[in-house]
């Protein structure tokens, strides 16, 4: 994390002679001749012996001055600097961008069918104990006989769809905890299953 | 031209060493034919932790597929190369094995070098980091949790009794156990595409540290299998897992992460 600038003290000459390519370690293509011996076993090639003895104004006129300011930093800085940028940090999005697929849809559409049968379930049995005369069968079915057809319809399919996908759904769910279909072809074929049972079921509840 | 062909075609009746040094003179005259301009548009995520305020957002760069290679991951680095540097993603072998590049896709979790740039629909691409993560910077999400949580399930043999002159055996069937789950390159596509894990991270293990703790339960040299099963013996570490498959489906090295859970479940459900 800390930012150290040193500032290098060789020369970088701007044209390289032939000798010094020779000698250069980075160059690509192998010298044709190879360095005397000395040179080699002191690293004194002709490159690093005009720099060592090159005037030093000259070394410092040849760097390219930078525009970007650097601040030197100790280790234990890091953390800190860490810390801060964590607490900036965005989640980044995930329902809102994710494809939606067969695995996650039925799953959340259980959910959501689960609490609202759930809700629906002990409202009425709450409801039920608190005014047993308002919220007696015989009252229901009268309500439920003066209302035109498309509501009736309407309401019944809004009722049974929950509750046939939601039954079968959990029946999958069953058979995923016998270890039964559990992979993803297994995933679809029982999802499709459970679309096709859930609107056979869903008719033949609003039809009766 | 026609003439050329016609000579060509004339010579080829000749020898074939005679032809084929008469079609390549020609050819090196021809003038090279370019493929005509394939523009796709690529909408990626960028949010800069040097600008905090600045929310984060989409932007947008068309690049000529016919001048790039056919993943994902080529695009971006062609983007990163030719049009904007401060484009910053995570990559390392391109070939699927090292799970650096793992980012969401068209709304879908895999690796940038693994998923093909979709050349025959004009729609735009969409490229989003791994969801529900902390980003550090553009595609690049913060692992640290992940890799805390995968630490913490213990992923190496431990046994008290290791046999004194030899390696570990085991048979064929019990390696054969392994298959499926061993490959996991931890790349998180799974447990950042599992919505779980995006309501429970913080307490949830999620499906890649999962699998990775059933592999050694289901390893027949482990012999702390009882204190790995203790682990997950709450509400939260393993049973947040509702099956929702997204792991699975995910997943670019084809693995099955719902099914290792659910195998774990029912062992300690059954024991």
């Amino acid at each position: 994390m800390s930012v150290t600038v040193t500032v290098t003290e060789a020369v970088t000459p701007l044209h390289p002679t032939a000798d010094e390519i020779r000698t250069s370690p980075n160059a690509s293509s192998p010298p044709s001749t190879p360095p005397c011996p000395s040179e080699r076993a002191l690293g004194l090639g002709p490159a690093l012996r005009q720099a060592a003895f090159a005037p030093r104004f000259a070394a410092r006129s040849a760097l390219v001055k930078r525009s970007i300011q650097t601040q030197s930093l100790p280790p234990s800085a890091a953390v800190e600097i860490l810390n801060k940028q964590r607490l900036h940090r965005p989640s980044s999005p995930h329902y809102t961008i994710y494809q939606p697929q067969l695995t996650w849809v039925p799953s959340i559409a259980h959910r959501f069918t689960g609490t609202g049968l759930s809700i629906l379930l002990y409202g009425y049995a709450i409801a039920y104990l608190v005014a047993p005369e308002t919220f007696s069968s015989a009252q229901v079915v009268e309500l439920v006989s003066t209302l035109p057809d498309a509501v009736k319809i309407a309401g019944k399919t809004i009722l049974a769809a929950p509750f046939a996908f939601h039954s079968f759904n959990g029946i999958r769910h069953l058979t995923w905890d016998m270890l039964k279909f559990v992979n993803l072809k297994g995933a679809y074929t029982t999802v499709y299953a459970v679309f096709g049972a859930t609107t056979v079921a869903t008719i033949a509840l609003v039809m009766w | 031209m026609q003439s050329l062909v016609a000579l060509s075609a004339s010579s080829s009746f000749r020898s074939a060493g005679i032809r084929s040094f008469a079609s390549s003179a020609a050819r090196a005259q021809a003038v090279p034919t370019e493929k005509p301009v394939l523009s796709k548009e690529f909408k990626i995520y960028r949010w800069n932790p040097d600008e905090p305020a600045t929310k984060p957002t989409l932007q947008s760069y068309t690049i000529d597929l016919n001048q790039c290679g056919p993943m994902i991951l080529d695009a971006l680095i062609k983007i990163k190369n030719e049009i904007d540097p401060t484009l910053t993603f995570r990559r390392s072998c391109r070939e699927g094995i090292c799970g650096s590049c793992a980012m969401n896709i068209n709304g879908q979790n895999t690796l940038a070098c693994l998923c093909r740039i979709d050349r025959e629909t004009p729609k735009d691409t969409k490229i989003y980091p791994l969801p529900s993560l902390y980003v550090v910077k553009d595609l690049v999400p913060d692992l640290t949790l992940f890799y805390k949580q995968y630490k913490s399930i213990e992923p190496y043999l431990k046994n008290d009794n290791p046999p004194a002159d030899r390696e570990f055996l085991q048979s064929p069937e019990d390696r054969r156990k392994l298959d499926g789950m061993y490959e996991c390159i931890l790349c998180a596509c799974c447990s950042s595409s599992c919505p779980s894990y995006w309501w429970n991270q913080d307490e949830y293990l999620g499906p890649a540290t999962l699998m990775a703790a059933y592999r050694w339960m289901a390893d027949s040299r482990d012999t702390y299998t009882a204190q790995r099963r203790e682990k997950m013996q709450n509400t939260m570490s393993m049973y947040r897992c509702h099956t929702i498959f997204n792991c699975s489906r995910t997943c670019p090295k084809g693995l099955n992460p719902a099914q290792a859970i659910a195998k774990m479940k029912l062992e300690l459900a059954s024991e």
